[in-house]
């Protein structure tokens, strides 16, 4: 079968070609809640830009949370490549039977929290989707490497938030070093359940969609990300945390999963509030969608009058 | 918004170069799908030059068939230069 040989070569499938239902499905689910995490992401960091410290810190943010706008829309584009339709997607997340990234429901309480976001959670968006730029499905591929273009921008500005932070006065310090403290764990569970109980895992290796398991691209993450943090003079939460010379990688404590379960099912500190968010400024929209279709419609009459 | 049809967004990189297809959005009417355009496609000085086509207008090539379609190209390996012995030594040819 063709869609076989294409996968075997290392092809791409594109939206017109034949594919298994079960394919078509998995990717729609993927990028759907792929898309659902980039605009509510938008969230906890929109909730700063009000308060940026300096005017140059405000615009940059502005920037970034603009351009995960433009993340969710490239993905949403992706996805309807696959025959679904925008609306029944948003639908699905306004009635909570699709998901997004469980990060986005932690609370940004200081300014510094923006940083350990650019920094941690954009850092792990980052590990996670530069392998998806060489998925097989090619609209999701190609949406990829725009979004990873403009990630690097996210994690440096967070960086260097907290960079400024950790240097400054004991206080600003302080409140770093709370907010990486707050932010490692959640940003670790980013990377899913462990492997042996990630049931979709093969199939979606399988299929080319995943290139590497949620074990590997969490060690690449802790590999990259202990060094900076040493850059930073911040430590990171976790006693357990050293180099291991016979592995090359370094060890780490083990996740409470639990965690990730409860938030994933709901029970996160910010869970109810950010699809309160979402689903007003949905409705709170509606009239400047309605007043493009109808001047749309009236533009359409006249020229079919005169 | 589920009415609104879906339009092919094109963008030239710089002057020389042809458009290449970025991706995809809805609009009502082709002036707010190239606003749209410029705002999702060319935040970061993309372009300089966008096209918006409606996906409905584009007629497309069959990918199951692409087999047989392109087929008659397929024979004719004399229309690439590598196809002619040329003499050992002679150049600029
Ligand atoms: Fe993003
Ligand atoms: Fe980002």
């Amino acid at each position: 079968m063709f869609f076989e040989e294409l996968l075997a070569d290392d092809g791409r499938v594109e939206p017109r070609d034949e594919m298994p239902d079960a394919y078509r499905r998995l990717l729609v689910r993927q990028i759907a809640q792929h898309a659902h995490s980039e605009i509510i992401g938008m969230q906890p960091e929109g909730n700063w830009i009000s308060r940026a410290p300096s005017l140059r810190r405000k615009a940059i943010l502005m920037a970034k949370v603009q351009d995960e706008a433009g993340h969710g829309l490239y993905l949403y584009a992706a996805a309807e490549t696959l025959g679904v339709d925008r609306e029944d997607l948003l639908d699905q997340l306004h009635t909570g039977r699709q998901k997004y990234s469980s990060i986005f429901n932690y609370p940004t309480l200081t300014w510094a929290d923006v940083g350990a976001i650019g920094w941690l959670v954009d850092g792990a968006a980052i590990v996670n989707q530069v392998p998806l730029c060489r998925c097989s499905y090619g609209p999701y591929g190609r949406a990829m490497v725009r979004v990873c273009k403009e990630e690097s921008f996210h994690q440096r500005q967070g960086f260097e938030i907290l960079h400024t932070l950790s240097h400054g006065t004991p206080a600003q310090q302080a409140m770093a070093q709370d907010a990486v403290d707050r932010y490692w764990w959640p940003a670790l569970m980013m990377f899913g359940p462990p492997d042996a109980d990630s049931p979709h895992s093969a199939q979606s290796m399988a299929w080319g969609i995943k290139r590497f398991s949620n074990d590997e691209l969490r060690q690449r993450f802790i590999d990259m990300t202990v060094p900076q943090s040493e850059a930073l003079g911040l430590s990171l939460p976790d006693p357990d945390l050293r180099w291991n010379e016979e592995r090359g990688h370094y060890d780490s404590g083990a996740i409470d999963f639990t965690e990730l379960t409860e938030v994933v099912s709901g029970r996160g500190p910010c869970n109810a509030q950010r699809m309160a968010h979402r689903v007003k400024a949905h409705e709170d929209g509606a009239w400047v969608r309605e007043a493009a279709s109808a001047y749309a419609a009236k533009q359409a009459a006249r020229e079919g009058a005169a | 918004m589920r009415d609104w049809p879906l339009w092919e967004v094109f963008v030239r990189s710089r002057r020389g170069l042809s458009h290449v297809h970025v991706g995809s959005l809805h609009a009502p009417d082709a002036e707010l799908a190239l606003r749209n355009a410029r705002d999702v496609y060319t935040r970061r000085q993309e372009g300089v030059s966008l096209w918006v086509v409606p996906s409905a207008e584009i007629v497309a090539s069959e990918p199951g068939q692409s087999d047989a379609f392109f087929d008659p190209a397929a024979d004719k390996i004399y229309r690439h230069p590598t196809f002619y012995d040329i003499p050992e030594g002679v150049e600029h040819l």
